[in-house]
């Protein structure tokens, strides 16, 4: 069914259509109004799961680390310091190999404090062993709600996940959304059967603690599981768009890039708007492509080292930085590269708290690189001439 | 294999193992345990050497209360409440310092659970640091004594009345100087659905500075002289109390332990006694404990 709704409707409704049995949250710009949607369900007798409100995001995260423990299909949401409050329980429930499913509707972090969209958020969490996508519009994130429960639970992988949606760009915006049917989320996405669970019959101890002879055991199998997602990953991107005939492309979308002297690299809502400027340009004569990230973990290298292998420049939009070093998809891209293709690489560190993104600056930013007038290496655009000072 | 152990590592003479026992006797094993990071989870749970007969999870330092009101959630969502109570067991720190707002949290959303704090009045399990149930003049590794410091200044935080404060169905202190009033008191919590919190207290040996054979005899002279009082509320009315039959003075208690020697000489000491003894005093007065 196709209807104009919100961001954070789209992804509730999604969400609903899981089945989770337990859900619980805590409110944080931009995030509440998807809980505030499926506490509304909860409240109307839609969803039949325990609606749980928690006293912060510490215990949102614990709550549906207990929850999943113990056998439930559970979410939970959050964004910014919500996010930064929850980091320790993330890293245990991706070590205890929990498949938490949740959004993070992306916000930059304090100080000083903003409640607009960049991707500084979940980039803290780059390390835990949590599986990242970021979503471009609404419908995809929609569409890859059910996806993330069927890859996280899937026994060959069995880790948390998060889908990362921009805050406000798309969990405010209205757009046309063809919202899933239940039969076909049913069709698609199987009732949530644990390897291991907490249970009287069969009693197992979870969150053990292990010493050295152990323990580097358990992380690399997380490392193992993590590869492993990749083509799992793979698969359900498949089916799941032959059963519901939406295809996003798989981790990475590769647009004009066969023969593209500069490619530019983004992420989430971001893509939209830099597609548009590829097009144009495209329609100029000029050699450009893009190249959408859609899994950032596990990070798809080979996927773009293939896309860039005949890219002279590559300019990566970053929405966060990494202070002290290169941004994060930048550290990503370089790595991937290393040793096969040495393209220029242009860091253009862009939008951080929300600063206006105007699609000339794109365009500047990709015809600078592609006229060659400015060096490789770490700029930022669209700051302001200022003094520094400690706030 | 029983309920817990054998094979805990845990100090001989230890406190806790008693009321583990007893609390999972009484409840005959339909426990999904729930435990934070300290002395309990290190002693009992390392890979490949489990001790729990039952269900068990470590969560986190902080997060053990909210951990158990997610399995309490997902037994309810999954149809599966009948398969057994959902029961923490947590130090004195992790209940009432860093975990303090998840216990709250629980508690006011009033979940189905056990929350037992055992009481060893420190971290013991990075080495004796103080808490906030760290008594006064008690010597930690954190409020040592010296010139101008006789081991901690400032109170005892008081768990039971901040329980019963949040309104929850049952609440009770209880030692594992009495296993048996102990087993009882789960027994009884059990038959109120919601939440229920029992304050344990559990002597240390190297904390305290006790022999391992003393355990059940310091931990009743806790109760004999009034500084540990045996109260059982129910709906936030104080229903029974264990009764004292003979008053014992609390220098006797801070005499059998190492952690309290330095009150005999310190300039300080004095007061800290004299300040003991009144709470003692008032317990006895407040909870009426003295047998007539
Ligand atoms: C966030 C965090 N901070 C600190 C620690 C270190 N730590 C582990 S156990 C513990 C003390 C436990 O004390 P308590 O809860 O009283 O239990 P006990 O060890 O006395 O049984 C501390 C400080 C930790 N594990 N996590
Ligand atoms: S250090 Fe204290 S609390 Fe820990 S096991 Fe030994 S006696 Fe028990």
């Amino acid at each position: 069914m196709r209807r104009v709704v919100r961001g954070f409707y789209a992804i509730a409704e999604a969400v609903r259509l899981c089945r989770p049995n337990v859900i619980c949250a805590y409110p944080i710009t931009p995030q509440t109004e998807i809980v505030e949607n499926l506490a509304e369900m909860y409240a109307n007798g839609e969803l039949d799961a325990e609606y749980i409100t928690a006293e912060s995001e510490f215990a949102a995260a614990s709550i549906v680390l207990g929850a999943s423990a113990a056998g439930a299909r559970v979410f939970t949401a959050t964004s910014s310091q919500g996010l930064l409050l929850m980091t320790e329980v993330l890293f245990n429930a991706a070590g205890m190999r929990l498949p938490i499913v949740m959004v993070v509707a992306n916000r930059s972090v304090s100080a000083p404090l903003s409640i607009w969209n960049d991707h500084q958020d979940s980039m803290t969490v780059r390390d835990a062993g949590i599986i990242q996508m970021h979503a471009e519009n609404n419908q995809e994130a929609h569409d890859l709600i059910p996806l993330a429960y069927k890859v996280a639970e899937d026994k060959r992988v069995l880790l948390p996940f998060i889908l990362n949606v921009d805050g406000f760009k798309l969990t405010h915006a209205y757009e046309p959304v063809d919202l899933l049917s239940q039969e076909v989320v049913d069709s698609f996405l199987p009732p949530y059967d644990p390897v291991v669970k907490l249970s009287t019959e069969k009693p197992v101890a979870m969150g053990c603690y292990a010493p050295p002879p152990y323990y580097m055991e358990f992380r690399v199998a997380m490392e193992y599981a993590m590869e492993r997602a990749k083509k799992v990953m793979e698969e359900a991107f498949k089916e799941w768009s032959e059963i519901i005939g939406r295809d996003y492309g798989s981790h990475v979308s590769a647009e004009h890039c066969e023969d593209a002297e500069v490619v530019a690299i983004a992420m989430g809502s971001l893509v939209g708007l830099v597609r548009d400027v590829v097009e144009e340009m495209r329609k100029e004569g000029k050699k450009v492509g893009l190249l959408k990230i859609r899994t950032f973990r596990p990070f798809p290298a080979e996927e773009v080292r293939e896309a860039l292998k005949n890219a002279n420049k590559v300019i990566i939009f970053e929405r966060s930085l990494s202070i002290g070093s290169d941004p994060p998809v930048t550290l990503e891209v370089k790595s991937a590269l290393f040793g096969s293709s040495s393209p220029e690489i242009h860091s253009v560190v862009i939008g951080l708290g929300g600063r206006d993104i105007p699609r000339e600056q794109i365009v500047k930013v990709i015809s600078e690189v592609y006229e060659g007038k400015v060096k490789p290496g770490k700029r930022y655009e669209g700051v302001k001439e200022f003094e520094e000072v400690i706030p | 294999m029983s309920y817990f152990g054998p094979g805990h590592g845990a100090c001989p003479g230890c406190g806790f193992p008693i009321a583990v026992k007893a609390v999972l006797e009484a409840l005959e094993g339909k426990a999904f345990v729930v435990n934070p990071t300290g002395c309990l989870e290190i002693v009992s749970s390392m890979y490949n050497r489990n001790v729990w007969g039952v269900p068990y999870i470590h969560s986190l330092f902080e997060n053990a209360a909210a951990v158990a009101a997610g399995i309490e959630a997902a037994l309810r969502a999954l149809n599966r409440k009948h398969e057994g109570h959902v029961v923490v067991f947590a130090g004195d720190g992790a209940t009432a310092d860093i975990g303090f707002g998840m216990v709250s949290g629980a508690f006011d959303r009033n979940h189905d659970i056990l929350y037992i704090c055992y009481d060893n009045e420190a971290y013991q399990n990075t080495g004796n640091q103080q808490s906030a149930l760290t008594p006064p003049g008690a010597r930690t590794t954190t409020t040592p004594v010296g010139k101008r410091q006789p081991g901690k200044i400032g109170k005892k935080k008081d768990m039971v009345s901040i329980a019963v404060a949040h309104g929850i169905p049952y609440v009770a202190s209880a030692s594992v100087g009495y296993p048996n009033d102990l087993k009882r008191k789960v027994k009884r919590a059990v038959e109120f659905e919601g939440a229920k919190y029992i304050h344990v207290h559990a002597p240390c040996v190297t904390g305290w500075g006790i022999d391992g054979k003393q355990t059940v005899e310091v931990a009743r002279l806790a109760v004999e002289t009034g500084l540990y009082p045996l109260v059982e509320f129910e709906h936030g009315k104080l229903v029974r109390v264990m009764k004292i039959k003979e008053k014992k003075p609390v220098e006797e208690y801070l005499k059998a332990q190492r952690r309290f020697r330095h009150l005999f000489k310190h300039p300080e000491g004095r007061k800290i006694i004299e300040e003991l003894q009144r709470i003692a005093d008032e317990n006895i007065k407040r909870y009426n404990l003295l047998q007539q």
